[in-house]
């Protein structure tokens, strides 16, 4: 899901559009989409089922776990998994992931979005044209490629192992396709009102803060949640630049605890759901907010 | 995080902004971002290929080495077979999220209730990490511990992470279930554009719902086909969470993609040079099937208005 693709002169505002709920009654003699709706059920089922299986197996015990249908409820529900799995540190991890999370995403906004007021004020500039068309290129490294010069550059900055070594890459990753949405917003911040707070004596800095702020502020708030939960979910970099334990965010916690204690599913189960957890009440709270932010800066 | 952009926007950005009344004073403004996108994308990328013609451990000294890696690399008959492996995922995996997220895609872009509500269940996967998806995969199909053990029924009592052909579909299978949900939100979105007023005509000219779907649905999501083609195709390029946590390019070597072999090679055996030349490989090819696949959706300059 970390893939996104900017088609030509892509007008990310409509990215939104659609997701936009038109609670208009369908005609009620439009002809049935069975085959549609087949598959649509169809696929309901195997989404649901795993994550069912998931939840409920981590409220049972393990002695419950192999005696029952493992699709059954719990007869007797605990919470002994859960007390398990914060047992092993995952208070921690979940900290770790918060401040990689937020570090890398506030500074990678912040700075992005002064990228696009430049690029979209300044016009015919050589640097920043070069500067623009270099971001593009961006968007097309896969991060997998360059991990082994990043493990290299980590190292030399004898950052290894620390959580700063995981944001700042987050961070430079984040920049195209931040840069590219939000320029497609400033852009439709209409010219004369730069124009009239130039009148008034308004420096670049001020109309940023001042004027592009807040007309953008639901694009920085949907960049900002696609970033996020790319980061929050990212687990090549901390694989590769992480050691110690303490230091893990909660994807490479997860898998260093199923590595561990991989026979006692119950466990395994409630660590995927406490992992989870935030980011299923993020996406209960913002839904639309949320999905939209999974398309930006995909057009159509 | 694998993404096409096609030059096209380069020229739109730049657009000269008559008012904008000089640029001297705005450009310092793209600094902070550019050093940082310099020093941890762009030089990297440099470095990836710099590093490909030497020989290194991983913590020792680099050595120039010429060619060495690439020799190794091209002779070694891991690449083919990695090669091989990426294509089969790439192409399984093509030819089964498509249909499905486009029958998804189209019965979710109803304004109905029910399918809203639907929608909110369909998305789920694409808020888990791939560690997670994998680790629940991992569990939930455990021959002795699973799913099928728990249910005792013998058909989903086999042992599909040990088993090469079974792991690779189970691979295929586990992605679909992760992005399906993307590509869907990408499809019901595009639906929705569509002008109803094509449907209206087409039922006056009395066509039946298959018939619409075929002659006004498909045509008019060409775009977005070849839009979500692009990003599953050069995305399962680079798959690798997933796949490592769920079978570690097992068994033997069945799962092993080209991501998997390059970190198989650099932090496993601590063969940096050649891991670097596969690292190469990785962007090429990924590169050459964005571009043959661009080629595919026509001019890079033609409208993207679908129905309009």
């Amino acid at each position: 899901m970390a893939t996104v693709v900017a088609p030509e002169g892509g007008r990310v505002d409509s990215a939104a559009a659609p997701l936009r709920s038109r609670r208009r009654r369908t005609d009620e003699r439009e002809p049935r989409n069975w085959v549609g709706g087949a598959a649509g059920w169809l696929w309901l089922v195997i989404v649901v089922v795993p994550l069912y299986w998931i939840v409920i197996t981590s409220f049972k015990t393990r002695a419950n776990y192999f005696a029952t249908n493992p699709l059954a409820p719990p007869s007797s529900p605990t919470m002994e998994n859960y007390r398990f799995v914060l047992e092993q540190d995952f208070a921690r991890y979940f900290v770790n992931s918060v401040i990689v999370t937020l570090g890398a995403v506030v500074p990678a906004v912040a700075v992005s979005f002064m990228a696009a007021y430049a690029i979209v004020r300044a016009g015919e500039g050589r640097f920043l044209r070069t500067t623009n068309s270099m971001f593009l290129l961006g968007l097309a490294i896969p991060l997998q490629a360059v991990i082994i010069p990043i493990y290299l550059i980590i190292i030399r900055l004898q950052l290894y192992d620390t959580l700063l070594a995981i944001i700042l890459p987050s961070i430079a990753f984040a920049i195209p396709l931040s840069v590219l949405v939000l320029s497609n917003f400033i852009r439709d911040v209409p010219r004369e009102l730069f124009e009239s707070m130039r009148m008034d004596g308004a420096t670049e800095w001020t109309m940023l803060w001042r004027l592009a702020l807040p007309l953008t502020r639901p694009a920085l708030v949907t960049v900002g949640i696609y970033q996020g939960l790319t980061v929050w979910n990212n687990f090549l970099l901390p694989l590769i630049l992480i050691q110690s334990p303490e230091q893990r965010p909660l994807p490479l916690a997860l898998w260093a605890f199923q590595g561990q204690y991989g026979i006692n599913v119950p466990a395994i189960a409630a660590s995927v759901v406490l992992t989870a957890l935030p980011i299923v009440i993020l996406y209960a709270v913002g839904r639309r907010q949320l999905l939209s932010g999974l398309t930006a800066g995909f057009g159509k | 995080m694998t993404v096409i952009v096609p030059p096209a926007p380069a020229v739109q950005t730049t657009r000269p902004a008559s008012s904008a009344g000089g640029h001297g004073p705005v450009g310092w403004m793209v600094l902070p971002a550019l050093v940082v996108f310099v020093a941890f994308g762009a030089v990297p990328l440099l470095g990836v290929l710099g590093l490909s013609f030497t020989t290194w451990d991983g913590l020792g000294v680099i050595h120039p080495s010429g060619l060495t890696s690439w020799r190794a690399v091209l002779t070694d008959p891991g690449l083919p077979h990695a090669m091989w492996v990426t294509f089969k995922i790439m192409a399984l995996s093509w030819l089964f999220q498509t249909p499905m997220s486009i029958l998804i895609g189209v019965f979710l872009a109803g304004h109905q209730r029910y399918r809203e509500f639907l929608a909110i269940l369909y998305f789920i996967p694409l808020l888990l990490s791939a560690a997670a998806i994998a680790i629940t995969y991992k569990a939930l199909l455990d021959p002795n511990f699973g799913l099928g053990a728990g249910l005792g029924i013998p058909l989903l009592q086999q042992d599909w992470l040990g088993d090469s052909t079974l792991a690779l579909g189970v691979v295929v299978f586990v992605v679909s279930w992760q992005f399906i949900p993307f590509h869907s939100l990408i499809y019901q979105g595009a639906v929705r554009q569509i002008p109803r007023s094509m449907y209206e005509a087409a039922a006056l000219d009395g066509a039946g719902r298959v018939r619409q779907f075929f002659s006004i649905t498909l045509p008019q999501l060409k775009y977005t086909i070849i839009t979500s083609s692009t990003l599953m195709v050069v995305g399962s390029l680079t798959f690798f969470d997933l796949i490592f946590v769920l079978t570690e390019g097992g068994p033997g070597d069945a799962t092993r993609s080209l991501a998997l072999e390059m970190y198989k090679t650099g932090f496993q055996a601590n063969l940096m040079g050649p891991a670097s030349a596969i690292a190469v490989i990785l962007v090429v090819v990924g590169l050459i099937v964005a571009l043959l696949l661009r080629r595919l959706g026509g001019r890079g300059d033609e409208s993207q208005l679908e129905g309009a």
